[in-house]
């Protein structure tokens, strides 16, 4: 039972989630939910989904990053910088773009790990050093990305603004052949997995909901996924930065769930004394967290970069604070030891979805702030108060 | 001690008292009454409901979220929340002491009812003279000024009890005030309690710790499983027939000892001499002794002789070591942490399951494989299928109660806790397995349950090593019985050699 409430708080997010769009399909006479803007919300989101997904593995285990957005920044004006000065080709600028963003991580991992200082402080002094490196780097000018070599301008281009190709010629309002496929194939692999993850609790003896329960569940998420990838595939295909997204949420989520690595930091975040105590390497551990945190953060700016076509000086400007703001909504706790990368996920597109819809409503920017602000505060106190009142 | 006539007069009395948790039904229609000036024991297995009645006394839980009625001074009262309750004269002094540490014992002491000059100024010099008085009074002799920080537990403790003085508290609540104390301190707030009851202070006193309630009670009332069993005066209550209520069955044997014979010795500790990394002091003199397979090692002494800081720098779980040098299985080894004395084969259970032991969001199975993380994965990948199977073999052992193995180990009884955490232990296969107050705040149902998991561990060959400030369950557990005062090995005692007296007169510096 412990087991199915647990996951009862990600079905209330996801819940929640449909909610908001709900009333924005009204308030915008249907706008919100046309496939063109719902696959421009999730494309925006991309950036800040990623930024998300890391920063609530830093969550988990008792940290904070506050460097993601000057992190973003300046990776991606490595990277175009890397280009643009210097000639060089898409791969081996991305390349070293990572290695930029790992090297970073590792720089914050080492003084949070090993000299002892507060996250909070050790990526407070990056958020403004690195905001403060960007503009060396491009000197303060935007970095169009036009001033690339052209093939190799377009070919990055892809990362975030390309969709997947069709086979068949594309036509307007037809379906997107290749990216039905892949929705056929995420759609089957979820139901797969869903049902061996069933048969595996069985076996061992664990709790499983009643079989029409589970059944219903399964069949809830297939409708999710799909009602998202039919606005793709109707409108035109999955953008590969998407596609990015999921994968490596995919790849987070293994390693939260499913890796030694992932049981150790919420075993940090939880109670770091009896981490240590049971011979977990907490320094080390640590340091891989924000090497890990480091490369999303240059993934995230390598993305950004591609879709605005260039590195600016204000890239990624508080897109650490939408990134902790989304996982704390998707139910990670500041206090260490709890939240999930899917959450992380979900909330993502809570905070995007209420940028974008209240954009389209024209609302004043004031409160859109205001109202964002508020939100965070509100889903927070919800689960808190639903925290209490389990314990 | 005051008038009987007034004694057999109520200050409080609980009625029918009833609180449901979903599922559980914790208080099932609770009687309790305390008399004026007296005080009076609550004593049950842990989960037997006794802090929930505290709770519901004190409005953690206010009116309306329980049946029954509260009567004080023969008024029903219907706290609203925990102010109501302290304006009515309840003063509570938790486990875990709820003061500020960086504030002066003056300011703890009206913390939430200053002394004020003007609105919202303090008034200093009121407070600072009352605070004198109300130190007096407990008996405390230190500066109002002074830190609560730079205080020991047992001087805290009394500013808690000065605390509630000030405020004018009829009914103190102790809950197991002497946990942390030392033997001296344990006597000075006995003393002093006697001293309260005295001046018609009424005190309800809550205590694992049997014979101190014979000590200071002047009746008991038992709870088992939500419900009360019997209220009757102490004299009428020896030991052995409180403890038959609160489990409500004899234990026949709370000491099961097993005949056996000691192995090869597995580990030798030569010249073991370890300093404070906080402040430096040696807390470890020059200890040697050695364990072997087959034998429980009982430590015993008093608080702060360092029994604590032997176990834990052997674990490498703490301090710096001075000198010293350990031998496994006559093979030397070098320990800088616990991952080194894991890998070794040494296992330790500390004596603070809540800050040392258990993640407490985490499940049952989680906390159980978090040592051996290993064991459960291949290249970095958990195998959840053997996570689930190894844990649920040690659930099924060690008899723990729980739900589910996925249930959060925070939502189990201190008992159970403890045996997740033993498990945790074991699942890494020590040689050796140190056990630092290993039935510290558990009830005794689970306690004997314990001991049972240890006598099993010896006769599968793992040597126990077993810190324990409870001088019966050392002496009834122990096949060998090592001393210490003051950071050093006082004595070494086989288990006939070894009876209270002596033991506590090694343990008190006396020589033989």
């Amino acid at each position: 039972m412990q087991w199915a409430r647990g996951n009862a708080k990600q079905y209330t997010m996801i819940l929640a989630l449909a909610v908001i769009w709900v009333v924005f399909a009204f308030l915008t006479d249907g706008m919100f939910v046309s496939a063109r803007n719902i696959s421009n919300l999730i494309v925006q989101t991309v950036t800040t989904a990623i930024l998300a997904i890391g920063v609530v593995l830093v969550i988990v285990s008792g940290h904070i990053d506050l460097s993601v957005g000057s992190v973003l920044g300046f990776t991606g004006a490595v990277c175009a910088t890397l280009m643009i000065s210097q000639g060089w080709g898409v791969v081996p600028s991305v390349l070293a773009t990572l290695v930029v963003g790992l090297a970073i991580g590792a720089w914050h991992g080492f003084w949070v790990a090993y000299r002892k200082v507060p996250a909070f402080i050790v990526t407070l002094a990056s958020m403004l050093a690195f905001r403060g490196l960007i503009i060396g780097i491009t000197g303060g000018q935007t970095q169009g990305m036009e001033m690339a070599p052209p093939t190799e301008a377009e070919r990055f281009m892809w990362i975030g603004q390309g969709y997947q190709p069709t086979w068949r010629p594309a036509v307007d309002g037809q379906v997107h052949d290749s990216s039905m496929l892949v929705a056929v194939v995420v759609i089957a692999a979820l139901v797969l997995v869903q049902w061996r993850s069933r048969l595996a609790r069985l076996r061992n003896g664990l709790a499983v909901l009643p079989a029409w329960l589970d059944a219903l569940r399964v069949l809830g998420l297939t409708v999710v996924v799909a009602a998202f990838a039919g606005v793709m595939v109707f409108y035109q295909g999955l953008p590969w930065s998407v596609l990015l997204l999921l994968v490596l949420a995919g790849l987070l989520s293994f390693v939260a769930r499913d890796t030694t690595f992932g049981r150790r930091l919420y075993a940090i975040g939880g109670n770091p004394e009896a981490a240590r105590l049971a011979g977990i390497d907490v320094p080390r551990n640590t340091l891989g967290l924000f090497m890990v945190m480091g490369v999303m953060s240059a993934i995230a700016g390598i993305v950004c970069t591609s879709r605005l076509n260039a590195a600016t000086t204000s890239a990624g400007q508080n897109a650490e604070l939408d990134a902790i703001a989304a996982a704390v909504i998707g139910g990670a706790s500041l206090m260490g030891g709890e939240g999930t990368v899917l959450g992380a996920l979900v909330g993502a597109l809570v905070m995007a979805s209420l940028d974008n819809g209240m954009s389209l409503m024209n609302l004043d920017i004031t409160w859109q702030y205001v109202i964002k602000g508020l939100i965070l505060l509100i889903a927070v106190w919800a689960d808190m108060a639903r925290r209490r009142a389990t314990h | 001690m005051t008038p009987a006539a007034q004694r057999s007069d109520p200050l409080l009395e609980m009625r029918a008292i009833t609180r449901d948790f979903p599922g559980v039904r914790a208080l099932d229609g609770v009687t309790f009454s305390a008399r004026r000036g007296e005080v009076h024991a609550l004593v049950g297995e842990n989960g037997a409901g006794k802090s929930t009645l505290i709770k519901v006394l004190s409005g953690v839980y206010p009116h309306g979220q329980y049946g029954g009625t509260i009567v004080l001074d023969g008024r029903e009262q219907r706290f609203g929340g925990v102010r109501d309750a302290e304006r009515a004269g309840i003063a509570v002094i938790h486990q875990e002491l709820a003061l500020v540490k960086q504030l002066s014992v003056a300011e703890n002491v009206f913390l939430g009812a200053e002394r004020l000059r003007a609105p919202g100024v303090l008034d200093w010099t009121a407070m600072r003279a009352q605070a004198t008085l109300v130190l007096e009074r407990v008996g405390l002799r230190v500066h109002p000024m002074t830190l609560v920080g730079e205080l020991g537990i047992g001087a805290q403790q009394l500013v808690e009890i000065a605390r509630a003085l000030a405020r004018d508290a009829r009914l103190l609540v102790l809950d197991e005030p002497t946990a942390a104390l030392t033997e001296s301190e344990t006597d000075t707030l006995l003393a002093l309690i006697n001293g309260l009851r005295e001046r018609g202070v009424t005190a309800i006193y809550i205590s694992h710790r049997l014979h101190e309630v014979r000590r200071i009670a002047d009746r008991i009332t038992v709870l088992r499983d939500g419900r009360t069993v019997c209220t009757e005066s102490v004299a009428d209550m020896p030991e052995e027939r409180i403890i038959h209520n609160m489990v409500g069955r004899e234990l026949a044997h709370m000491y099961p000892h097993r005949e056996r014979v000691a192995g090869e010795v597995v580990l030798d500790v030569a010249n073991w001499t370890v300093r404070d990394p906080a402040d430096g002091r040696v807390a470890v003199r020059d200890v040697s002794f050695s364990v072997r397979r087959g034998e429980i090692l009982g430590i015993a002494g008093l608080m702060g002789a360092g029994r604590s800081e032997l176990v834990m720098s052997i674990s490498g779980a703490w301090g710096r070591r001075q000198a010293g040098a350990l031998q496994l299985a006559g093979q030397p080894i070098h320990v800088h942490g616990p991952r080194e004395a894991i890998a070794c084969g040494i296992a330790l259970v500390t004596e603070d399951r809540r800050r040392f032991g258990l993640v407490p969001d985490m499940d049952v199975k989680q906390n159980t494989t978090l040592a051996s993380l290993r064991r459960i994965s291949r290249r970095g990948v958990l195998d959840h299928a053997a996570e689930t199977r190894l844990a649920r073999g040690f659930v099924d052992e060690m008899h723990t109660r729980v739900a589910s193995l996925e249930q959060p180990v925070r939502t189990l009884s201190g008992g159970n806790q403890q045996k997740v955490l033993i498990a945790r232990g074991l699942m890494t296969e020590p040689r050796v397995l140190f056990l630092d107050e290993p039935t510290r705040g558990i009830d005794v149902g689970a306690r004997v349950e314990v001991y049972g998991i240890l006598n099993d561990l010896v006769d599968r060959g793992v040597a126990v090593v077993m810190v324990s400030s409870e001088l019966p369950e050392v002496l009834g557990m122990s096949d060998r019985v090592l001393v210490m005062h003051e950071g050093r090995l006082a004595a070494e005692l086989s288990r006939t050699a070894a009876d209270a007296a002596t033991v506590m007169r090694y343990a008190t510096g006396g020589k033989p």
